[in-house]
């Protein structure tokens, strides 16, 4: 059985390669590669594979998991600007691909500790775009 | 890792196939057969999977966007499927059938290094048809 549990988080970013001219970032980022910034609305939607217990019968705690994803990915991410404060990102590139793997090594280990498996982390940047990764092949 | 960008046509259709009888057609169509036929908002939903890229992309979103827009939104948004394309002479202008065409039309025009993996069209908010792209 599949369970998924949506969080949101409002984050700006900007998307440049530091080693490349204005022109060639904004041909591989668009409108995402302005200097200053600028923001979404993410939205992250947690998907966990698992049988439900027989006494609970829960897959997994509803509760922890949203207690999981305010620890490692809302309360550290939301109203911040990912380049500037939080890291991976002052390296890594904060594209919507890469924002979605940094959740998934954020969250995966600490729910497989729990004996339920992470199946898929869907992040949405805008209403009409999203990626999904089920982690490494 | 998977991308997936939503789109927007709007376009007019009528389900009529030449194989029935009009009375036929009436009882399997319903309001869709309507002669003068009818309009949708169709939301469209194209999904393609790669590797992560030393951009940290998947897919370059306006490379993305100029080919969607350029091969398909371009030749279906405020038309009449019926009578503005070819491919729906004798085809009935189903959704199923839309959709079909779509995933042929980018799967010859594809020129993205990601992999064209699903298409998904939403006639209204209560139905909508999904076709997936067979690896290799």
């Amino acid at each position: 059985m599949f369970l998924t549990r949506k969080a949101e988080f409002s984050a700006s970013h900007v998307c440049a390669n530091p080693a490349w001219s204005a022109e060639q970032n904004h041909a591989v980022y668009g409108n995402n590669s302005n200097p200053n910034g600028h923001g979404h609305n993410y939205v992250l939607e947690v998907t966990l594979a698992g049988d439900p217990d027989p006494v609970t019968g829960m897959v997994f705690d509803l509760r922890e998991l949203k207690e999981i994803l305010n620890r490692e990915v809302v309360d550290p991410m939301d109203h911040r600007f990912l380049n500037k404060e939080i890291p991976p990102f002052d390296k890594v590139i904060p594209t919507t691909e890469n924002i979605a793997l940094e959740i998934w090594k954020r969250i995966e280990p600490v729910i497989a500790r729990k004996g339920v498996a992470l199946h898929n982390v869907r992040l949405y940047e805008t209403p009409d775009l999203y990626v999904d990764y089920g982690g490494p092949q | 890792m998977t991308l997936t960008s939503r789109y927007r046509f709007s376009a007019s259709h009528r389900l009529d196939t030449p194989a029935l009888t009009p009375e036929e057609n009436r009882r399997l169509y319903g309001k869709c057969n309507n002669p003068h036929g009818h309009g949708h908002d169709y939301v469209l939903e194209i999904s393609v999977d790669g590797p992560v890229d030393c951009d940290g992309q998947v897919v370059n979103r306006e490379a993305m966007d100029t080919l969607v827009r350029q091969r398909v939104l371009a030749r279906l948004d405020h038309k009449n499927l019926n009578a503005d394309l070819t491919e729906f002479a004798a085809t009935v202008a189903t959704t199923e059938n839309l959709a079909t065409l779509v995933r042929r039309t980018l799967a010859e025009h594809w020129t993205l290094p990601a992999r064209l993996a699903r298409v998904r069209i939403s006639e209204t908010d209560r139905n909508s048809f999904e076709l997936e792209v067979s690896k290799g």
